[in-house]
């Protein structure tokens, strides 16, 4: 990623622009932390907070007029939050704070002629950044009646930070032109000092400077204590600015109240009305009452993913750390992890404000990551070997239908659905030959996962050898029942026309042996169906003849949440992947019917009901939440068993794929030994490779107490160890793990 | 280099099938991404065979794999 794409993407997130209170606020006083202290009852906290940031707080918290109000996001949701009388109660029962620290002295020196609250607030703020300050007044006033001790203790303050008071001093021209010539700059409060001083225009509105060179004053007739304080403030960055010799005017945009973008979601938010005030608030109810601030933020993507929960940030974070990753050169890359867990679903960029598309991030940095040969090898190994399987000789097939010598559809299931459930493919092909005719057949994978690991290379040839089918049955039109598959295809050959089975299927009706029963069921929109309205209507179409009625979870449609097995989570971070899937379990209380056999196994894994539309359209007889999920090796077998049944069956075919020596080994597994290999990963054919071995070279180690056999073997990348006996004229498998580091000059 | 001793990656009861002697501690050569280690394991004394252990394959030697995959 280059430096302005980072400064791009960071730009889109708002998640940290300023809450709209701290925003109206002239002086930017951050309501939200202060309440969110409050509420926790931490009240020498959250005055912290207040002190930091106001001149005089003592003063001010307790004349604030609170132009917040106006702007906080409350106000449509009950009320806006009554800051002003929070700032009381915090001014009155918090422990009183130290008097900022001033910047070490500059060797300048400013007048301040006036008294009122705009002079005393800027001398406050013009003695913060170093300079020695004088303030000329009859006597501080700061047109407020205030309890005993508010204003002395601040003017008290004020002398410990260096600003000297000169009181009893009547104001005049003679007195600014004296001080002109005396000091680096003068700052006249005109709403304090003699109409004769004002004799110098309007100040400008940005710099409050005058046609004085040096000289700065006020805007009269502001009424608002905060503004007043805001004015002080600004001339007091005006003066620096000034002494220093820098621009007056550039980058002050954010001095006074400004616009923010940040976005915050109110949808289900109650609408709780203020706390009444009465004579002021003790502490219970201002805390009651900061309870209501809603602590506004953005967020709205972290809400619908587990992913970007789990890694406890949000996007802008996240961009930065996936940059840095990038930047590494010696150490560890701290991101690889994360930038191979985003699902790549698209939710995030749905829901921002400002289309911030994670999944866009992630899939660049892994194509990066590619291209520079630092993925960490194991990320997507398994799932890419089970790719190369899928379009393999053993699983992979195209032909026309039987008997046809020209195709003028291609039934295209993906290798996930002859996977899952290979029946329900098998009576949908028959079906939409029966129907349509001349209806060919593709077996073989979309190369979604070559694509969702970054690897366009291997996606282009995956693609080359599909196309290639395509051509060999004469351009057919592609009937895809997988929405990953059609979405993927899609993107990668506009020149094929693609359409859903679903879409067939409305046009066409349902097939005969539909179940018909209807009930209540939840539908699972799988994330590649996300942009697809249209599939999306289809599906809802059928169930609707189906006789069932779609309950939708909240997350649904457009907005729909992926299971946990897009972007290869699920091989990534099997833990994240699982509890991506539960988070859509957990989403409805009905039984799920879905269009995606992933999706359909992934939720059925946790234990939830869930159902493929096959198990309706094409049902093979159990009850369709109980077909049970399959393992992978399980799931390897049925797509080589679905393509040696549809040759015989269909073409009169043998399969033409020799059986390999290793598969001519017989294996079981005992409960725990099967557990081990698919929580592992270690597929049936990993485990055949290892005992062929044994076998043939008649080494392994055998166990003193249970004399069980173990024996290891690497047949490419990754070193297997099974824990076996020998059973009749196979073997029992008990255990079995792997590694990856390689053991030199041992067992091969 | 020095040899790494790991805790807990003794034979446990497992000796050479083929040859019919108990394992041995050896120092015995693992390699994984350009990186290079010399670790204590059991091995037969007579044909060479090395026992990766369970626990040792699934913990340590996992995370060091994972550690090298992210340098
Ligand atoms: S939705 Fe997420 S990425 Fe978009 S602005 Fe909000 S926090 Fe940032
Ligand atoms: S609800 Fe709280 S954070 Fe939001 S604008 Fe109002 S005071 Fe600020
Ligand atoms: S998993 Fe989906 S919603 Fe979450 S960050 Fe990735 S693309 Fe966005
Ligand atoms: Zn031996």
């Amino acid at each position: 990623m280059e430096q302005a794409e980072l400064r791009q993407w960071e730009h889109r997130c708002i998640q940290e622009e300023s809450p709209q209170c701290a925003a109206a606020c002239p002086l930017h006083v951050d309501a939200r932390e202060c309440c969110s202290l409050l509420a926790a009852r931490r009240i020498d906290k959250a005055w912290a907070v207040l002190a930091k940031t106001m001149p005089l707080p003592g003063v001010l918290a307790r004349i604030c007029d609170g132009p917040c109000k106006t702007a906080c996001l409350r106000k449509d949701v009950g009320g806006a939050i009554e800051m002003e009388s929070l700032e009381r109660f915090l001014a009155t029962s918090a422990k009183p704070s130290k008097p900022p620290r001033p910047l070490p002295r500059n060797g300048k020196s400013v007048a301040v002629i006036g008294g009122g609250m705009t002079g005393l607030c800027a001398a406050w703020e013009i003695a913060r950044k170093g300079f020695a300050v004088t303030v000329y007044c009859v006597a501080p006033d700061v047109g407020a009646a205030l309890p005993e001790g508010a204003l002395e203790g601040e003017l008290e303050a004020m002398d410990r930070m260096g600003v000297t008071l000169e009181r009893g001093v009547e104001s005049s021209p003679e007195l600014v032109e004296a001080q002109l010539e005396e000091m680096d700059a003068v700052f006249v409060d005109s709403d304090a000092v003699a109409a004769s001083v004002l004799n110098f225009g309007e100040p400008d509105e940005v710099t409050l400077g005058t046609n004085r060179l040096g000289l700065f004053a006020s805007r009269s007739g502001e009424k608002s204590p905060v503004f007043q304080a805001a004015a002080g403030r600004r001339a007091a960055n005006s003066i620096m600015r000034f002494c220093q010799g820098v621009s007056m005017v550039k980058s002050r945009e954010l001095e006074g109240p400004y616009d923010t973008r940040l976005y915050t979601n109110l949808t289900g938010v109650d609408a709780v009305a203020p706390v009444p005030v009465g004579g002021g608030y003790d502490e219970s109810r201002a805390v009651e009452e900061a309870a209501r601030c809603l602590k506004c933020e953005c967020m709205e993507c972290v809400k619908g993913c587990v992913y970007l929960k789990h890694y406890k940030q949000y996007p802008k974070v996240y961009v930065r750390q996936v940059y840095n990753n990038e930047a590494i050169v010696r150490g560890t890359r701290q991101a690889n992890r994360m930038i191979n867990s985003c699902m790549l679903c698209g939710l995030c960029e749905t829901v921002c404000p400002e289309d911030f598309a994670m999944g866009e991030v992630c899939l660049e940095a892994r194509r990066n990551m590619i291209g520079k040969g630092t993925m960490p090898p194991s990320a997507h190994e398994f799932a890419l070997r089970d790719m190369a399987f899928a379009d393999g000789g053993k699983c992979a097939l195209a032909r026309h239908a039987p008997g046809a010598d020209s195709s003028e559809y291609v039934f295209f299931p993906g290798c996930q659905l002859t996977a899952t459930d290979p029946g329900g493919a098998e009576r949908a092909y028959a079906d939409l030959r029966n129907r349509l005719g001349r209806v060919g057949l593709i077996l073989r994978c979309c190369g979604a996962p070559a694509r969702w690991s970054g690897r366009e290379s291997l996606f282009g040839e995956s693609l080359a050898e599909l196309k290639a089918a395509w051509e060999g049955l004469g351009f057919p039109r592609i009937i895809a029942a997988c929405p990953s598959c059609i979405k993927t295809l899609r993107e990668a050959m506009p020149e094929a026309e693609i359409v859903s089975h679903w879409s067939v299927l409305s046009a066409l009706g349902l097939p005969e042996n539909a179940r018909r029963d209807g009930g209540t069921l939840a539908v699972n929109d799988p994330c590649a169906a996300r942009e697809d309205g249209a599939m999306r209507s289809d599906v809802r179409g059928l169930l609707d003849s189906l006789g069932v009625s779609v309950v939708e979870p909240y997350y649904t449609g457009e907005l729909t949440q992926c299971c946990g097995y897009g972007g290869l989570l699920n091989a990534v971070d099997p833990a994240l992947g699982a509890t991506a899937a539960k988070a859509r379990a957990d989403a409805v209380n009905e039984d799920y019917v879905t269009y995606c056999a992933m999706c359909r196994e992934m939720i059925a894994r946790t234990g939830k009901r869930a159902m493929h539309l096959y198990d309706l359209l094409y049902p093979g007889g159990a009850e369709p939440c109980a077909r049970p999920t399959l393992g992978h090796s399980e799931r390897r077998e049925n797509r080589v068993r679905l393509r040696e049944k549809l040759l015989r069956e269909l073409w009169s075919e043998a399969d033409g794929v020799t059986a390999e020596d290793f598969e001519k080994v017989r294996v079981s597994c005992t409960e725990e030994g099967a557990a081990a290999m698919e929580s592992r990963r270690i597929l049936k054919s990993d485990v055949q490779k290892v005992l062929l071995q044994a076998e043939r070279s008649g080494k392994h180690l055998v166990h003193g107490g249970t004399g069980r056999f173990l024996a290891s073997f690497r047949p490419a990348v990754v070193t297997y160890w099974v824990e076996y006996e020998s059973d009749g004229d196979g073997y029992l498998v008990h255990n079995a793990w792997c590694h990856r580091m390689h053991i030199e000059g041992a067992q091969p | 280099m020095s040899v790494i001793k790991v805790p807990g990656a003794g034979a446990d009861g497992w000796k050479c099938g083929h040859c019919d002697r108990e394992m041995v501690m050896k120092p015995v050569e693992l390699t994984y991404l350009n990186s290079l280690f010399n670790v204590e394991l059991p091995v037969c004394p007579e044909c060479g065979y090395v026992l990766i252990p369970e626990a040792l394959a699934l913990g340590k030697m996992h995370q060091v794999e994972q550690l090298l995959e992210d340098k």
